[in-house]
């Protein structure tokens, strides 16, 4: 996945859509963001000067799919004591199996974006909604740890439907993201990074040799010197955002830290 | 009432001041039992965790008892393995507060995972890369051991020990266990280690992070290190809690400055190679992932450098110089400060690998995660705090705990009052007594 945030509105609308596709539940009261299942969740960053220098970015978070330093290394599964979050190594996607899952939040210690939610109680939805819940996608239950799938339910209609038609390979267009479909300002891309004819890997040009790294100078990724090795790039052409996605020391970086509002 | 059940040759309270005190504990006990409750049946809804604070003040006390129930397999493998025979005055107390410990800290983990049912999938589907799947495992296996370590003391009870059969097999399981001292020293070397590991491994978070060697982080043996240091000092401390509540001299003081010496050697082992691996983190694996030693200690309401100043100098160097040093270990209040620092330095170790990882913000633009526990979580904490004192209790009561209570308070004149709860003495004297 690319994110450019240099288009991003912060409009919200990757949220919802996130939100609406996969049933993610949520309260009556979901004043505390702490709380709160958001599998994308938007950040708002500023460059903390003061007018008219005051520069603002709003950066969606996704689950970042990590890969670790060797293929399936991810932080949350290589910790998990039941292997009810797994690597796949045909897609590169972090899995979660609900079943399996018995609510240790190992997991969630180890993530570093935040991107895991625990389920403190058990989805209650408005009269009626239930029938616009997805059928594809399985409620969670209290007591059990979830995350962003990359829309995996897709994946696989997609698949069977390729499979259906001579097992042919699948289009860049019949895999897609809700939240990359949503996005009115086409802020997100999805695609495979492997695949040098998909938009994503034209905009990220990763480096597979050095562990992912983009080769565009524009393209970052979150917390990179961790190693967590994520899929998802940002692009921004603001350095002080570009800098927002890594921590470094006084003698690495020029620039003023951002403050995050909100 | 219940003479018949107390040990020869031991004075203890009447049987309405120990229900007594049994009671005050149970209201303690149940109000922590409701909250426990209500976890299981609610949901960790009732706790004030949340999505940045998925560890909290249950796993701090998870890590803490298991730390501080060190004392068990330390003073087993000194007594079994490396035959400091002194120490059979003690060993008794330190698998029974190991025991209390360890169960504790089983049922901890039961109240604090989302799905209780499918506890055993640790067991079932374990990841075999995952430190909670070593800690799971051995901490079961070593809580096993501690029940049989446990076991004999029950059978040493005067009633239970007039059965041939429980006497001879008290007699048997003191003679090979040794093989379990070995084992729990080795199970716990693992699970210690690998409790150690659970933040040592994140590499997501730099607070927590530590390089190893192979697949373990220098966590894994800092923990093993200081739980062996440490539960020794926890062994002490509850052993001179228990003679101040009881008003009486329970342990001989060789056994206890010989822990003591052995313990304080350990500490200050620990803590010099505890201090090398803050320094090597501070300057060279935090440095490596863009982070400072003052970024983790600064911009916060409470985590300030003064906790490391705390846990390293004033509870790691302080007591570890006072314990070995003679003067230090035979003045009684340099002892009481010694093992009561020690005691909060592990504590506080374990709070800073615990809370600490999770308040210390990661992302640029994410703020410090403050959290403060709810009721329920206190309750749940205090429950198995009352649920030792009363198995100590009861314990200390009915069962022959300390070898040379007896010794150290005689009772005038010892011979007639035995006859009198015991009239029928002579039948018993083929049985040879259980030596421990």
């Amino acid at each position: 996945m690319v994110i450019d945030l240099d288009k991003c509105t912060g409009c919200g609308s990757c949220m919802v859509a996130c939100m609406a596709e996969n049933n993610v539940p949520f309260r009556k009261d979901e004043s505390d963001k702490r709380l709160s299942i958001t599998w994308m969740r938007i950040f708002r960053l500023t460059n903390g000067k003061s007018f008219p220098k005051t520069d603002i970015c709003y950066l969606p978070r996704p689950c970042m799919q990590c890969a670790g330093q060797h293929e399936g290394h991810s932080p949350c599964v290589s910790v998990c004591p039941a292997t009810a979050t797994d690597y796949g190594v045909e897609t590169g996607i972090v899995s979660q199996i609900y079943t399996r899952c018995f609510g240790c939040r190992y997991c969630m210690a180890s993530c570093p974006y935040h991107s895991r939610y625990f389920n403190w109680w058990d989805p209650i939805w408005p009269d009626g909604m239930e029938k616009y819940l997805s059928p594809n996608v399985s409620p969670r239950m209290r007591g059990v740890v979830e995350k962003c799938s990359f829309c995996y339910h897709r994946y696989q209609l997609a698949q069977e439907k390729a499979f259906m038609e001579g097992g042919r390979e699948l289009k860049e267009a019949e895999y897609q993201t809700a939240c990359a479909q949503a996005c009115p300002a086409n802020a997100i891309t999805f695609g495979d990074l492997n695949n040098p004819d998909h938009t994503v890997h034209r905009l990220a040009k990763p480096d597979f040799e050095h562990g992912g790294r983009p080769r565009n100078p524009h393209a970052f990724r979150l917390l990179e010197r961790l190693g967590t090795n994520p899929k998802v790039y940002y692009l921004s052409s603001r350095k002080w955002i570009q800098q927002a996605g890594d921590n470094y020391l006084k003698n690495e970086a020029k620039m003023k830290k951002p403050v995050h509002h909100g | 009432m219940d003479s018949a059940l107390i040990p020869k040759g031991v004075k203890r309270c009447p049987l309405w001041q120990f229900l007594l005190f049994i009671g005050a504990a149970g209201i303690v006990l149940l109000w922590g039992v409701y909250a426990m409750l209500l976890c299981w049946f609610k949901g960790l809804n009732q706790t004030n965790m949340n999505d940045y604070y998925g560890f909290a003040l249950w796993i701090w006390a998870d890590l803490a008892v298991i730390a501080v129930g060190g004392g068990a397999f330390f003073t087993g493998l000194l007594r079994y393995i490396f035959g400091k025979d002194v120490l059979k005055n003690i060993i008794n107390y330190a698998v029974l507060i190991g025991f209390i410990c360890y169960s504790s800290a089983l049922l901890i983990l039961a109240i604090d995972i989302g799905q209780p049912l499918r506890g055993w999938f640790i067991f079932w589907h374990a990841n075999v890369h995952s430190m909670l799947t070593e800690v799971a495992f051995c901490l079961s296996c070593y809580f096993g051991v501690l029940t049989i370590e446990y076991l004999p003391l029950i059978l040493e009870n005067r009633q239970i020990d007039k059965v041939p059969f429980f006497h001879y097999l008290g007699h048997n399981m003191h003679e090979v266990m040794a093989v379990f001292a070995a084992t729990g020293a080795f199970l716990s070397f693992f699970h210690q280690g690998s409790l150690g590991g659970v933040t040592g491994v994140l590499f997501g978070r730099p607070f927590g992070y530590r390089e190893g060697v192979f697949i373990w982080p220098w966590t894994f043996f800092l923990f093993t290190w200081s739980a062996a240091a440490c539960g020794p000092c926890f062994t002490i401390l509850v052993t001179k809690i228990t003679e101040k509540i009881t008003r009486k001299k329970l342990v001989k003081d060789n056994a206890i400055e010989l822990l003591a010496k052995i313990s304080g050697w350990m500490i200050l082992t620990y803590i010099i190679a505890k201090t090398i691996d803050t320094w090597y983190w501070a300057t060279v694996t935090a440095p490596s992932k863009g982070f400072t030693l003052m970024d983790f200690y600064s911009n916060n309401p409470l985590y300030g450098i003064w906790i490391l100043v705390v846990e390293i100098l004033i509870c790691g160097y302080v007591p570890a110089l006072i314990l070995i040093t003679k003067k230090g270990r035979k003045h009684s209040i340099t002892l009481w400060a010694a093992i009561i620092l020690a005691v909060i330095g592990v504590c506080l170790n374990r709070w800073v690998m615990v809370l600490q990882v999770m308040a210390v913000p990661v992302m640029t633009f994410d703020h410090w995660a403050m959290y403060y526990p709810s009721w329920q979580e206190v309750a749940t904490t205090i429950l198995p705090v009352a649920y030792g004192v009363i198995l100590i209790a009861i314990s200390y009561r009915y069962l022959p705990v300390f070898p040379n209570e007896a010794e150290l308070n005689p009772i005038e004149p010892l011979s007639e009052a035995v006859t009198a709860i015991e009239p029928s003495m002579a039948s018993e004297q083929e049985l040879k007594p259980a030596e421990a």
